[in-house]
């Protein structure tokens, strides 16, 4: 089997929103692909579903053709949009603290990725920078050798040629038959590590395709062809 | 450092067209082996996806190879590599004439000003 998530009529409604309006969804090993949409779009609800953080109101989801359960959650390394990591800890005991939590983590890989980032591990969470968070949490996301990455907002908070690190790094680090969803909307900096895009918006999916395609039919990149979607 | 792309053609295309222009220049010699996709998809920062569809489409050409179970190797014909320049050139020539063309010049008024363009320059 080749799929490694299916959304099937997906649809969350909150009290007074409608977050996701009955979306299906599917995606293939092996894939990077960008969720795309303006903000409120639903592209974090989506990925919380995905993840058991949120409970579908209608519709199923399977990762692996399993429901989402403990089973499912083995499989999938998640990124939050917020800063999660115990302010206490230095670096090296949350490296530690990730390492007793899943079984799939690789702390070798993690303290490389944090030495060519000059992060130290005796270094305490809460003096860190917001940005230097963030890399430290993608490291710890990355360094698991997961079945479905989601990335929410991996690059919002840092410095360009950190971003470029970032791509290097998910391109790098991702199993051969892994999957990594990535939510963003600063699509000029992804789109050449993408292969397919999803792009949302007020719950719905307005279109789902491969990079290539989009730019040879429409003879523009991804990110203008989004700003043209959704002028304001 | 990562390759750079333009906006208006697909990734894998540009990829294609950066490879073999890497292999016509020399950078990758012939009879030289090619890193494995994933470790060129790392360089040029790109998808491995997008780059498994390029080097197949370069395949395709024959200035490069895939030795079952190796990886891929630039060919050592070197009258190959010299015709997917030369195609190259054409290429590139066709493109500049088309660009020159709603100037009006006839034949002999274009080839004077690439022969005195080259001139002023001394060399190319």
């Amino acid at each position: 089997m080749n799929t490694i998530l299916e959304c099937k009529n997906l649809s969350k409604v909150y009290k007074n929103a409608v977050a996701l309006n009955s979306i299906n969804l599917s995606f293939e090993k092996g894939r990077i692909v960008g969720l795309l949409g303006p903000n409120g779009s639903g592209k974090t609800t989506l990925i919380k579903m995905i993840n058991g953080l949120l409970t579908p109101t209608t519709g199923e989801i399977t990762v692996e053709g399993e429901p989402i359960g403990v089973k499912t959650k083995n499989n999938v390394s998640y990124l939050p949009d917020r800063n999660f990591l115990p302010q206490w800890m230095t670096v090296g005991q949350v490296v530690r603290y990730y390492s007793d939590f899943y079984n799939d983590f690789k702390p070798d890989r993690a303290s490389e990725m944090l030495k060519s980032l000059g992060i130290k591990e005796n270094m305490r969470i809460k003096t860190l920078s917001k940005g230097t968070q963030e890399k430290v949490e993608l490291i710890l996301v990355m360094s698991r050798s997961a079945k479905l990455y989601l990335l929410d907002e991996p690059i919002a908070g840092v410095d360009p040629a950190t971003r470029d690190y970032i791509l290097r790094t998910i391109i790098s680090n991702y199993e051969e038959d892994a999957t990594v969803i990535i939510s963003t909307h600063l699509i000029a900096d992804v789109e050449q590590v993408l292969s397919d895009v999803v792009f949302i918006n007020h719950g719905d999916i307005v279109m789902c395709d491969t990079v290539d395609n989009i730019r040879q039919r429409e003879g523009k990149s991804v990110d203008e062809f989004f700003r043209e979607v959704f002028k304001c | 450092m990562s390759w750079s792309f333009s906006n208006d053609k697909p990734i894998f295309q540009q990829l294609k067209d950066i490879i073999i222009l890497k292999i016509i220049k020399g950078e990758y010699p012939p009879g030289s082996k090619l890193e494995g996709v994933r470790e060129l998809a790392i360089t040029a920062g790109v998808n491995p996806n997008t780059m498994q569809r390029a080097l197949s489409d370069v395949e395709e050409t024959g200035i490069i190879y895939t030795m079952r179970g190796d990886g891929r190797y630039v060919t050592d014909n070197e009258e190959k590599i010299t015709e997917v320049r030369n195609g190259y050139l054409a290429e590139k020539i066709a493109g500049f004439l088309n660009s020159v063309n709603e100037l009006g010049l006839n034949k002999n008024e274009i080839l004077g000003a690439v022969q005195s363009e080259i001139e002023k320059r001394g060399e190319i």
